[in-house]
């Protein structure tokens, strides 16, 4: 199978140090990944390619880079799959964290923001004899979260870490669901908490990147929303999303559509809008780009009640259990 | 025939949305039987407090265009998608299924897991068909350079999409932008986030999305964007001066919903579509094809 592929280079040591495109013309096999055209070219062309690979197997996590602009490991994307007749296959080093060499990425970012939300048990009371036990159903929910290989690819593809290297990210905050989910752990509040504040679990703007991009079904995103409906139950709900959450939920119950005046009145409070909304609505007004003032509800308002209050029927009688 | 389901926002904050739409669906000859009694989605917002509750709310809108026996037309990437992700828990998995036919057996409601979700864009291109489109062009945008702009729910993710089925609608909007006689801007941000999700929660960085997508186009020598997602247009086209201002140049990009795009083509009137009402003016691109808004 013929191949070119355009490979995004970068030599810190090389005089005006600058990235630059390289294409390589392969003949590879039917079977072959981006992984094995690259290791070609180093072991057969360009001893000087630099890239990061270990178990060729999709476990280690070390090869993920972008291959036609998303992210994926190298060894479990197959050529045939990313290859375009109309043009190279573009590979370049994975994104959001800084270039070493070619397809090495300095992953410190990745591993810092990790650490920073505790990434181990923290037990109390007695300790066991041998291990502590957890059932397996307990466990169930953090099966495919306990299946991150920590390979960076929702990290480089995340949409909030591209504007704001102050948020938490994807991969830390899947790590963190991890543990606020096992019954083992005696921090579960204590994490929310600190998840709660600024440049935690608020802060993913659900772009669903890290789900598409994850190559172990992790899904990060999917446990961001599960962490902010946690926090919103432990009590955690003085946060503006928390806020907005609630608000955005009491406008559906009560009109069954949403009511865009009366959803920053509810989030915010009327007398702690930010004042930073007064010229966007200013400006929208004066071209007749305004919601109704009086929202009107839809015909079968009364129908879509029924069901929260079924729900908040429930809820009463789970808390009284 | 199609269960319309037009969201929250073609009426709201977009009002110029729902007409444009309309519109050019009678153009089009796509006949709509709107769900009235349909509830919002839950924007993927509900269902941070409550995935339950919004499978189950969805569930029911599923339900009533099942009883129609018609698929279900969106007219917004949000909609599209939190409704597509829905359908995709709803119909894997039939314990959850049964469990939320609980919810809904009080109203007389039974959702079998048969209803179809489109957005007019995909319908545009899998069921209108390009000939079509094509031939009710009056008014060819030649000249014109437009970047597309979808939407993260309309593309992510892949699965409840099914975009491994429907590999063209992940170039969809190239093949209308191309079918209506524009040049298609392409950008590495068309399919990346406009930051509207994050707005209430902080607006700094939402307003640095906007400022790096309308840039990047403005950059590239863009008419303007367009987009099937009407939060998408809010936030590029409501917080472009915000953007603009963040960072300290004048972008000036006018962003258009995707039926307003259909509709010059097809010779309506600018006002008619409501072009006056964004926030970016539009008058250099209607200057461009010589019409007035």
């Amino acid at each position: 199978m013929d191949t070119s592929l355009a490979i995004k280079r970068f030599d810190p040591e090389a005089e005006n140090a600058k990235p630059y495109w390289q294409e390589f013309s392969l003949n590879l096999e039917q079977s072959a990944t981006v992984l094995d055209a690259l290791i070609m070219i180093r072991e057969e062309i360009d001893g000087s390619l630099a890239l990061r690979c270990s178990c060729r197997s999709a476990i280690c996590g070390s090869c993920a880079m972008r291959v036609n602009g998303k992210a994926v490991l190298a060894c479990k994307t197959r050529i045939e799959n990313v290859s375009d007749n109309s043009r190279p296959i573009s590979i370049e080093p994975a994104g959001i964290m800084p270039v070493i060499k070619d397809l090495v990425v300095d992953m410190d970012l990745f591993w810092n923001k990790v650490k920073e939300i505790t990434p181990w048990l923290e037990t109390e009371g007695v300790e066991p004899k041998e291990e502590y036990i957890a059932s397996n159903e307990s466990m169930v929910n953090l099966a495919s979260v306990m299946n991150c290989i920590m390979c960076g690819a929702c990290v480089s593809d995340c949409t909030v870490l591209e504007v704001d290297p102050a948020f938490i990210g994807p991969a830390a905050l899947a790590k963190a669901y991890r543990f606020v989910g096992d019954p083992r752990d005696s921090k579960n509040k204590e994490r929310l908490e600190v998840l709660d504040q600024y440049s935690g679990i608020w802060d993913c703007t659900r772009c669903m990147e890290c789900v598409e991009v994850c190559p172990k079904d992790v899904a990060p995103m999917d446990r961001i929303m599960e962490l902010r409906e946690k926090a919103i139950q432990t009590g955690f709900n003085k946060t503006t999303g928390a806020k907005h959450a609630e608000a955005f939920t009491k406008i559906i119950e009560h009109s069954g559509s949403l009511d865009e005046l009366k959803l920053p009145i509810k989030t915010f409070g009327i007398l702690n809008m930010p004042l930073n909304m007064l010229p966007v609505g200013l400006r929208a007004a004066a071209k007749g780009k305004m919601p109704p003032v009086i929202h009107p509800s839809i015909p079968e308002v009364e129908k879509v009640k029924r069901i929260f209050d079924k729900f908040e029927e429930e809820e009463i009688e789970n808390q009284e259990e | 025939m199609y269960a319309f389901f037009p969201g929250c926002v073609s009426r709201g904050g977009c009002p110029e949305l729902y007409p444009s739409a309309v519109s050019v669906c009678q153009r089009f000859n796509i006949e709509l039987v709107e769900l009235t009694g349909a509830s919002c989605t839950g924007a993927g917002v509900l269902q941070e407090k409550n995935q339950l509750l919004g499978d189950t709310l969805n569930a029911r809108t599923f339900a009533m265009a099942e009883d129609m026996d018609l698929p279900i037309m969106t007219i917004c990437s949000t909609c599209q998608g939190v409704m597509s992700q829905a359908n995709k828990r709803l119909t894997s998995d039939p314990e959850y299924l049964s469990k939320v036919n609980t919810y809904l057996a009080e109203e007389g409601l039974e959702y079998r897991g048969t209803t179809t979700i489109k957005h007019l864009l995909w319908i545009l291109v899998e069921d209108v068909g390009l000939s079509t489109v094509k031939s009710q062009i009056k008014r060819p945008l030649n000249g014109l350079r437009i970047a597309p702009f979808y939407g993260c729910y309309i593309v992510r993710p892949s699965d409840a999409l099914d975009l491994q089925d429907n590999p063209e609608r992940e170039t969809s909007l190239e093949t209308i932008i191309t079918a209506l006689g524009a040049e298609v801007v392409d950008f590495e941000g068309k399919a990346r986030c406009c930051g509207f999700p994050l707005l209430t929660i902080n607006e700094k960085n939402s307003v640095s999305m906007v400022a790096k997508h309308t840039s990047e186009v403005k950059d590239l020598g863009a008419d303007a964007m367009v987009t099937p997602c009407p939060l998408c247009h809010l936030n590029l086209d409501g917080y472009q001066p915000a953007a603009s201002q963040q960072s300290e140049s004048d972008i000036d990009l006018p962003i258009i919903h995707l039926p307003q795009l259909l509709g010059l083509a097809m010779g309506e009137d600018p006002k008619e579509l409501g072009l006056q009402k964004h926030i970016v003016s539009t008058k250099p691109l209607l200057d461009k094809i010589n019409l007035a808004a």
